[in-house]
């Protein structure tokens, strides 16, 4: 992976978060490393609590104001995020760094027009005038493939279905340009025939404009679809890190191997699911060694004593597991539906 | 080991067979339901025709499978058939005898028959009441005494994989999904019915989760001899478990057969839309183009004739006049498979259907 | 190894210990004792309401004894604590007498209010349709005049005196409970615990005992306990307008009324009534704060 030269846009070093919970300081995200090249998608894959959307927003500082305890270092571009003061961090979210939510309603505000609320982040971040954002806006729109844009422009966010929603939520993030595109589960909440409209309409404009993307989901299909690189988290930690073909066609760490397992295809008559038994660890009553190790079925002794390390298993791709090295790589084959 | 649920010292008895095994156990027919909106003071009524003349059969034993996008009626078709909101017209039969109609009344007996288990969320469970008082209500509702509806709760808990002595004094907020989940469908199996309608009850969970829940689904279903009707947005798992599916779109069943043939040969453009929507999993195989643009038409005011048509890629004039019926397509013998599509109907007029004296292949 | 039960039981890995049965009541009062402002307001009224019950045991003086001499007398006069009124009776003893008819008509009203207005507004929401239509319109008739004006008109079509008081601020306090019920109660209703409760063929009395009433008795009695302080206030304003109870017997509202002439005389005494009504409807609203807290479904 040398070839690519260029430097990364997005950096985290040893991130540490921990909330403040009745009892001490929980931690919930637990110094991962993340690097991201100019051009690519990673997504991070985890289920719920492994700590995956507040890595997401540890990326546009919003876990200051949430009174969590951050350490490490995350860069955007050649920029500290950690060290910004709050006027630097509001230009750089909606401007360098574009954010799109689950629920578009949570962030697009209910008593404005869309048209107006795009407008006015483009004149707030490019200075420019009100009717030139306007247009800018509009434009927007046809690039994230709104039917009759000018008249949707005008439309309250209430007036529009969950997919328009999406959309114009997704020109938001995209009206400053930004270098960074970052998605918590954008199409969670969508149907499926729209869902698959809108990871096409991501990749398309990724594509287009050569945005980085870091895309949180719980899916592995969406991952499938939309990512170039894959970091799988587990209570806090990424436990494997490689490019999607490696992590979902030849996954290493043994809780990636169950989460394939436990896609759900074929019919009951042909075989049971498989099973991740148990249930993720309580972040504030961590077990001592590898977190997964309870729930592991290739565990040995020495698994419960110390926390694992990431390695190279292949070129670029990183296994926290310590029996990583003794696995051969089991494909999960036959993902392609009949 | 698990407890073995139909061993389990049930308090409740177990409804009787009436018909035998060929008798269905569920007959529901032209179920319909509008509901009133209140268009404010200028705005007239409105009305969303929720359900419109469903109907729909489930055998003995048997797993039909209702999937379909938000707004295309499923839920509320789980409601209508478990007669907690009554439908505006149909007729629900139950092992050959009445059940609802709209004019009657669902004694308290007969109601334990159909139970319904809900996605996982904070209002599933009472909040307010312990795993043990919540799974012991419906059979103190029945008559059981506190005592003996507890010592069972306590043997449900245990039968769904939730160690009775940690879980039974616990409140539901100390749950996890999955976990809650688990007592959610306990607490319907409690009352001991022949008829299961679960109301997506895997969309909320982890995918490890999921494949938990669905696992002892069918355990139990097997051990308890239950049938099922599935709701699910999520065709992968409705394919899991289904014997049968129906496919929904806009309060209207528009397709229907055995989960083989629906999957194997999808007849309803719509089907074939929900079908090549699904992520593909494998990132060298993704998915090149979208089936359909744009969202579901609002359900408050339908497309004329076809419901379909304003989405569909292979709709002609005659889908916007007549709206097309919900007809058997299967060759001679094969199982049933109905498609309310004028494409599928020979001699429609639609130029894809196959011209009348073509029909004998 | 997997397809079964055992395996698949997403038990905690961790041993977690057997969790003692607590009911729920139980939990709520250990949640309340446990807050230190809310907890210090309960025993301030607690103070209040006994010394008013126990008035006669309490109380240095007789409250109706005038003295000529200490008229409007100081704070700290010996045999008149707290100073003397404008007809020199004790203005301590006069204030915890006042307690029992002040109290009585701050209580009484939001009781009055809880019991009728809660079974209606929960009745309406539970019923809906119909019955919710014409619970709620005939509520919505009292919305149409100003609380406190609809308390003086029916006080004054009843006539002066306690118990028509009493009754006059019921009304006043009725159809907000009853619509704060009738709120709580259709949400609650659509739950899916109660449509699952429904399902197994209970009776609707049983469904609404067991499974309504306790979700909707929380927010409900929080309502009506911060409506206390309303009433304190409202009470007093009706003997201050000579439409609650009549001299000469003590009430923090009428003694407001009567002392205020003598602001300017004496400014320290005129005020401790003032003081009582405000302290007590704070203490009512501290208290039904914490109720709400301690009701609180967490962990």
């Amino acid at each position: 992976m040398s070839d690519r030269m260029a430097a990364p846009i997005l950096d985290i070093a040893s991130l540490s978060v921990a909330y403040r919970g009745a009892a001490g300081w929980t931690p919930v995200v637990r110094g991962i490393d993340v690097r991201l090249e100019a051009g690519r998608t990673l997504v991070l894959l985890g289920e719920s609590g492994s700590g995956k959307s507040v890595t997401l927003r540890s990326i546009v500082g919003l876990l200051r104001d949430e009174g969590a305890r951050v350490e490490g270092e995350v860069r955007v571009g050649a920029r500290n995020v950690t060290t910004m003061s709050d006027p630097e961090l509001r230009q750089l979210r909606g401007g360098r760094v574009g954010f799109i939510f689950q629920e578009p309603m949570t962030a697009l505000d209910p008593v404005f027009r869309i048209g107006d609320q795009i407008a006015e982040t483009i004149v707030r971040h490019r200075g420019t005038t009100w009717k030139c954002a306007m247009g800018m806006a509009k434009e927007l729109f046809e690039l994230v493939q709104i039917p009759s844009a000018a008249r949707r422009l005008s439309a309250y966010p209430n007036e529009l279905s969950g997919g328009l929603r999406q959309r114009a939520m997704i020109a938001m993030a995209m009206s400053c340009e930004p270098e960074l595109l970052l998605a918590d589960e954008p199409t969670t909440a969508l149907d499926a025939t729209v869902q698959i409209q809108v990871l096409l309409l991501l990749r398309e404009i990724q594509k287009e404009r050569g945005t980085s993307m870091v895309f949180v989901t719980h899916d592995l299909g969406v991952a499938a679809e939309i990512a170039d690189d894959v970091a799988v988290m587990y209570a806090g930690q990424i436990v494997e890190h490689g490019s999607a073909d490696q992590v979902l066609l030849t996954p290493r760490h043994p809780y990636t191997q169950a989460l394939t397992r436990c896609v759900v295809r074929g019919s009951y008559r042909d075989a049971a699911l498989g099973e991740l038994g148990g249930a993720p660890p309580d972040l504030g009553r961590l077990p001592a060694g590898c977190s997964f190790a309870p729930r592991c079925v290739r565990r040995a002794d020495e698994c419960l004593l110390a926390a694992p390390e990431p390695c190279e298993v292949a070129p670029s791709h990183i296994v926290a597991c310590l029996r990583a090295a003794d696995m051969a790589a089991t494909p999960t084959g036959e993902f392609q539906e009949s | 080991m698990s407890a073995n649920l139909a061993r389990l010292e049930a308090p409740l008895p177990v409804i009787p067979d009436r018909g035998g095994p060929l008798q269905p156990l569920l007959a529901a027919s032209d179920l319909s339901k509008t509901f009133r909106l209140s268009g404010g003071f200028f705005g007239g009524r409105k009305a969303v025709h929720a359900v419109d003349g469903l109907s729909l059969t489930v055998g003995k034993g048997e797993t039909v499978g209702i999937v379909g996008e938000s707004g295309c009626g499923k839920s509320t078709a789980a409601r209508l058939i478990s007669g907690i909101t009554p439908a505006d017209a149909g007729e629900i039969v139950f092992d050959g005898e009445t059940y609802w109609t709209p004019r009657s009344r669902i004694t308290a007996e007969r109601r334990r028959a159909i139970q319904m288990v809900f996605q996982d969320s904070a209002s599933s469970l009472n909040p307010r009441m312990t795993l043990a008082e919540t799974l012991a209500f419906g059979p103190r509702a029945h008559g059981i005494p506190t005592a003996s509806a507890h010592a069972y709760a306590r043997d449900l808990l245990a039968a769904v994989g939730l160690p009775p002595a940690r879980f039974a004094e616990r409140y539901p907020i100390q749950l996890s999904g999955g976990q809650r989940q688990r007592v959610n469908i306990a607490r319907a199996v409690a009352m001991r019915p022949r008829l299961l309608i679960l109301d997506e009850p895997v969309s909320a969970l982890d995918k490890s989760v999921e494949a938990q829940v669905l696992n002892l689904l069918v355990q139990l279903r097997e051990e308890l001899g239950l049938s099922y009707i599935f709701i699910s947005h999520d065709l992968n798992v409705v394919r899991y478990i289904s014997d049968r599916v129906a496919v929904m779109y806009l309060g209207q069943v528009v397709e229907e057969a055995t989960s083989e043939d629906i999957f194997a040969t999808p007849k309803h453009p719509y089907t074939r839309a929900l079908f090549a929507s699904r992520p593909s999993l494998d990132p060298r195989h993704r998915v090149k183009a979208a089936p359909l643009a744009g969202d579901p038409p609002d359900p408050i005011d339908p497309p004329s004739g076809c419901r379909f048509r304003t989405r569909c890629p292979i709709a002609e004039s005659l889908c916007a006049t007549v709206a097309p019926p919900l007809d058997d397509t299967a060759k001679d013998g094969a199982a049933v498979h109905k498609v309310a599509c004028w494409a599928a109907v020979p001699g429609s007029g639609h130029s894809l259907a196959a011209k009348p004296l073509e029909r004998v292949q | 190894m997997h397809g079964t039960l055992g395996t698949g039981a997403e038990a905690d890995i961790v041993e977690t210990p057997a969790v003692r049965h607590r009911s729920y009541r139980a939990v709520v009062l250990r949640r309340f004792v446990r807050q230190p402002v809310p907890m210090t307001a309960a025993l301030i009224l607690l103070a209040i309401i006994l010394s008013a019950i126990f008035a006669h045991y309490v109380a240095p003086a007789d409250p109706f004894q005038t003295r000529v001499a200490q008229r409007l007398a100081e704070i700290g006069t010996p045999g008149r604590l707290l100073g003397g009124d404008e007809l020199g009776r004790d203005v301590l003893s006069r204030l915890i007498y006042g307690g029992r008819i002040s109290l009585t008509m701050a209580i009484a009203p939001v009781a009055i209010g809880l019991f009728v207005g809660g079974f209606l507004g929960i009745l309406a929401g539970y019923a809906g349709g119909r019955t919710n239509m014409a619970i709620m319109r005939s509520m919505d008739v009292f919305y149409a005049f100003p609380s406190i004006l609809l308390a003086v008109a029916i006080a004054g079509a009843l006539g002066p005196g306690l118990e028509n008081g009493i009754l006059a601020l019921s009304m006043v306090f009725i159809p907000p409970i009853a619509r704060m019920a009738e709120s709580v109660t259709t949400q609650v209703r659509s739950y899916e615990f109660v449509i699952a409760a429904r399902l197994s063929g209970a009776s609707t009395a049983r469904v609404l005992r067991e499974h309504v009433l306790s979700n909707v008795a929380g927010p409900i009695l929080v309502f009506a306990s911060s409506q206390v302080s309303v009433s304190i206030i409202a009470a007093s304003g009706l003997s201050f307008l000579g439409l609650g109870v009549s001299p000469p017997n003590p009430d923090w509202g009428l003694m407001l009324s009567a002392l205020r002439q003598s602001i300017y005389v004496n400014p320290w005494v005129a005020a401790l009534p003032g003081a009582m009504i405000f302290i007590s409807s704070i203490c009512f609203n501290l208290v039904s704060d914490g109720i709400r807290r301690a009701m609180e479904v967490r962990r």
